[in-house]
This record gives C-alpha cells, structure tokens and sequence, in this order.
C-alpha cells in the first residue's frame, strides 16, 4: 500500500460520491507465456505506476490480449511473475475491471441489470449513479438491442465502474466504433479516468488514439517491449495536430 | 438464435419495447388483416356444408359440420365432453411435468457437466432411436390399461425434444457472457440463473412445442388403443356404433387442446422473451 500514496489523488470537484481509492500499480517481472512451444510474452518486465494510464500498442496476435488476460487474472504466466500492488495475480482481482472489445451485455438484461450484472448492495442505485457518469441517465430500463454501437460502450464502461474498481483494463474496447464515436469515447475515458484515478492499461492498435489518451506507451512487439515513451501533453487532451503529437505517433509507428 | 446482427445506429428514444404497447389503434386495415387468416378455413365449411345437404357427399363418411355442431351440444349438455377432456387433459399434462421435468433436468446437467455427458448423453441418444409408440405392447405388458401407461407413453414422448433441445440450447450460450459473467465475479449459481438459463430459453421452448405436439399425438394414440375415458375412448367408442359426428367432434377436439397448448406457450415465449430483438418491433410480432 506504501506506493499508494503517490497515486493520483482524484479531482475534488466533480466526486460527488465518497472519497475514491485511486489506483492500484502493477508490475510484471520478467513474464513469459507460452502456448504449446510458442513464446507470446518474453520475459516481459513492465511496471505501470498507480493512478497511471499506459497505452499498450503492437500488431495484431502480438500477445497484447495475453498480456491483459495475466494482469486480469485469467490466465497464468509460464514463467515470472505478475503482481498487483505487490502481490502475485493468481486469480480474478476484485479491484480489477475488464472492458473488452465488444461491449459483452447480456441481452436479456435490462441496461440496468447489465451495470448492476453482480448483483453487489444497492446496485439499482450504483447503477443509476455509474449511467449518469456516463451520460446514459434514463436508459436504465431499454433492453441492449435498442442502443447503438456507442452507447453499449457506455454501458459496459458504466458496469466496469461499479464498486469503484482500481484498475481498469481496456482491450480495444473502442476498435469497432466510428471515427466521431470513438472521439467521444476518448473524452468520456478521460474524464472519468481524470476524475476516479484507477490506474488504466489501454490496448489499442491506433497510435493516434493512444497518443491522445495515455501518459506512457508501450510499443509490443513479438513478445517484447520495443518502445516504452511518456506522453508529456497537457490535459485535457484535444485532439488537435499538436506537432510533439505528432512527432511521437511518428516515434511510435516506426517502432510497431 | 444469435443475436449479433442488430448493431450500431439503432438508437434512440421511441424503440423502447414498452412504449409500443400503447400504440395500438382501430384501423380497418389491420382489421382486415387479422381475418385474411381465417377466409380459407370458412370458405371450406360453407362448401362441406354444402355437399353433405345436397347429398353429394355421404352423411355416414363425413356428416356436415352442422351435424357435428349438434353433436358438440349434446355431448356438454350431458356433461360427457367436459369429463373426457378433463380426463385426457390431466393425462397430458402430468406426462409432460414428468418427461419434460426430466429432460429439463438432464439437458441442464449435461449441458453445464462434461463429465455428466460423456456417462449420460450416448446412451440416450441410443434410446432416442427407439419410437416412443413401439413401447405400446410393452406398456401394455407392464401396466395394462391403466393411466400408468398412457402418462408413461407421453412422458417418454415429450422427454427427448426437451432434452434435446435444452441441452443445446446450454451449449451454445454465447461463451463471451460466461467469461464476461467470471470476470464480473458471478458464482456457480448465478452464472446458471442469470447467464446459462435465460439464453437456452429461446432453444428451451422451440423443445416445449414441440414436446406440446408429442404430446397430444402419443395420448390420441394411446387413449384409441386403450382406456375407458378420455378423447380418444370417446371416438373409439363413438365408432363403434357409428356416430360420424361424435368421432369428428373428438378429432377437432384434439386439434382445438393442440393448438390452444401451443397458443400459450407463444404467449409465454412472448412474454419471456421480450428482450429478443425479433419480439420487439410489431411487423415481426404479427407473423
Ligand atoms: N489460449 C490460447 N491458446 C493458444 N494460443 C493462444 C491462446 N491465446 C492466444 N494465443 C496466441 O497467442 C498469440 C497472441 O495473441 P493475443 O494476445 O490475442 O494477441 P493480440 O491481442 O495482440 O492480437 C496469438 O498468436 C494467438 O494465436
Ligand atoms: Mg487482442
């Protein structure tokens, strides 16, 4: 807990509700996972500070989802170690938060009993406070086959956010959604990110987007870590051609 | 049964499912809509009727349908209708509690155990080659005449399309929600109840409809061969000493309880399902 206490403290101002715990950090020590005889992470060391927001970018099958599905608790390293705030990851963490590509409601499910899919005290009531957060007040009641691409997002990132989770991992969560529906998305990640302070690791293949989004990138490649840079632009973040943006896309991309 | 195609840009206020329900107004096209259904069926009464009263079809192989209408009166009015419905009714439907309870119950269990599948499902997928009705001489061996038989005959009958269907529809659960379902820190129990059950719903009850349609076939057939009351024992009876008209009441009988078990298990599925995309908008409801 001692590294706590350097974790991002969340913004006074828009927390309405009690004190949050901030983020959780997170480290890997020389992890590899292998499938069969097939290396996909390679003694991979990466330590993530709490309260952080790191992109993790490489091309597709180059062991980003492994590497979420270790740090979630759902997989195994072969050999080396993951740990949360110190301590090896042998099973789900209930601090840790997974938000996948598509958005996984349940269809049968209300939006509210999707936020509230745990079933934890007062969920009714988280629920309705998490949808505001996300700007779906209201919605409770439509069933998920009535919303758009976009707002599932919201509604799967208003169900991670229940019971204030510490850690929150994206896997290209917003992979599938047009241009103008991702640049929301990245607005409303930042926002409530900004505000709530849990640590963030975002998978992504859009170099712009993690760029826009993160404090650090990590670039994977064939199991390593190729690039590892700070993201040293203000926020909140605007979208513009901010030319050290630029700049390091470009850095970014030729490492990939 | 998936449900991936609706996507993006289906949005927004006025597609709720609820706010629809009012919507409904008197419009005479509609109206005329509703009817088109039953404009073949009436045509073909009026044209039976017809036949019998000019004689050109004989009363003794199909009696008019007025005949049957008197013979539908008589057989309230002295009570024999009711008793014999009920008879067979209670016959089916204890039937189908226990064949369909059981096949329920293995479904789930095979389809939630792989361990239970590999002991369970090839040995009844061997019994499942049998045809239920060639266990009639059988039965008859075994318990005679009495209700035991008939309620055996339709247990067995019913058991497999709910078996078969609800172990299905256990295995193809999207396996995205059950992972999705652990990552959210969902037991063993509510993994079931929320996740696994209500997506084999959909699979559950195309097997109920068919288990329905079983069901009054194995009792007609049992109920002809033997018994002393019920639908069928009417007929067989009623052939005996040639009432037409009686048997033709018994026949339409059947058809009336068979569709009337299938009307309320669409109400059901209507009801159950109204989160299906394909219950939601009207134009596909109406079919
Ligand atoms: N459970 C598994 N069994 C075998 N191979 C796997 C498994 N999961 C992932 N892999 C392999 O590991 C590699 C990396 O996959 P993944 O982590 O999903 O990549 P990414 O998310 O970067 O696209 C792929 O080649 C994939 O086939
Ligand atoms: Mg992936």
């Amino acid at each position: 807990m001692s590294l706590a206490a350097t974790a991002r403290t969340p913004d006074a101002g828009t927390a309405a509700a009690p004190a949050l715990p901030g983020g959780l950090p997170i480290q890997l020590v020389a992890a590899t996972k292998s499938f069969g005889d097939r290396e996909v992470l390679r003694e991979l060391s990466l330590d993530v500070a709490p309260g952080s927001f790191l992109a993790v970018v490489g091309r597709s099958g180059g062991g980003k989802s492994t590497l979420m599905r270790l740090v979630a608790g759902l997989d195994q390293p072969t050999r080396g170690r993951v740990a949360i705030d110190g301590e090896a990851v042998t099973r789900r963490h209930p601090d840790v938060r997974l938000l996948f590509q598509e958005a996984r409601l349940v269809p049968w499910q209300t939006v509210e009993g999707n936020v509230g899919i745990a079933r934890g005290p007062d969920w009714r009531a988280s629920a309705g406070r998490v949808l505001a957060d996300v700007g779906l007040a209201g919605r409770e009641g439509d069933w998920p086959s009535v919303l758009s691409g976009g707002q599932r997002q919201r509604v799967a990132l208003a169900r991670a956010l229940v019971g204030a989770p510490r850690i929150l991992l994206l896997d290209e969560p917003f992979g599938a959604l047009d241009a103008l529906t991702r640049l929301e998305m990245h607005k409303l990640l930042e926002r409530i990110w900004l505000s709530r302070g849990f640590t963030t690791i975002l998978i992504t293949h859009d170099v712009a987007e993690a760029v826009a989004l993160a404090d650090r990138v990590v670039v994977l490649r064939e199991g390593r870590i190729a690039l590892d840079v700070d993201v040293p632009l203000a926020r909140p973040r605007r979208e513009l051609a901010d030319p050290q943006a630029v700049a390091l896309q470009a850095e970014i991309l030729d490492a990939v | 049964m998936t449900l991936a195609a609706e996507d993006t840009e289906r949005s927004d206020a006025g597609r709720g499912g609820r706010s629809r329900a009012g919507a409904r107004r008197f419009d005479p096209g509609r109206l005329g809509a509703a009817l088109l259904p039953w404009a073949l069926p009436i045509v073909l009464v009026i044209v039976w009727e017809l036949a019998s009263r000019t004689g050109l079809m004989s009363a003794r192989l199909l009696p008019a349908p007025s005949k049957v209408a008197v013979a539908f009166w008589k057989a309230l009015v002295d009570g024999s209708l009711v008793t014999h419905t009920l008879v067979s009714t209670q016959r089916a439907f204890i039937g189908l509690a226990i064949g369909g309870g059981l096949g329920f119950a293995l479904g789930l269990l095979n389809g939630l155990s792989r361990r239970a599948e590999t002991l369970l499902d090839s040995t009844l997928q061997m019994v499942r080659n049998v045809p239920h009705l060639a266990l009639i001489p059988l039965v008859i061996l075994w318990f005679g005449i009495d209700e035991e038989a008939k309620i055996f005959l339709v247990a067995v009958g019913v058991f497999f399309p709910i078996y078969i269907n609800t172990l299905h529809g256990v295995r193809t659960v999207d396996g995205q929600l059950v992972e999705m379902a652990e990552v959210y820190g969902l037991d063993r129990r509510a993994l079931v109840t929320r996740i696994i059950l209500p997506g084999a719903l959909p699979s559950i009850l195309v097997g109920l409809r068919y288990a329905l349609g079983f069901m009054w076939l194995t009792l007609i057939v049992a109920e002809t061969i033997s018994a002393s009351s019920g639908i069928g024992y009417m007929t067989m009876n009623a052939r005996e000493f040639l009432q037409t008209d009686v048997v033709l009441l018994g026949i339409i009988i059947y058809a009336l309880l068979g569709k009337l078990a299938d009307s309320a298990t669409r109400l059901v599925e209507r009801r159950v399902l109204a989160w299906h995309p394909a219950y939601q908008a009207p134009k596909e409801a109406g079919r």
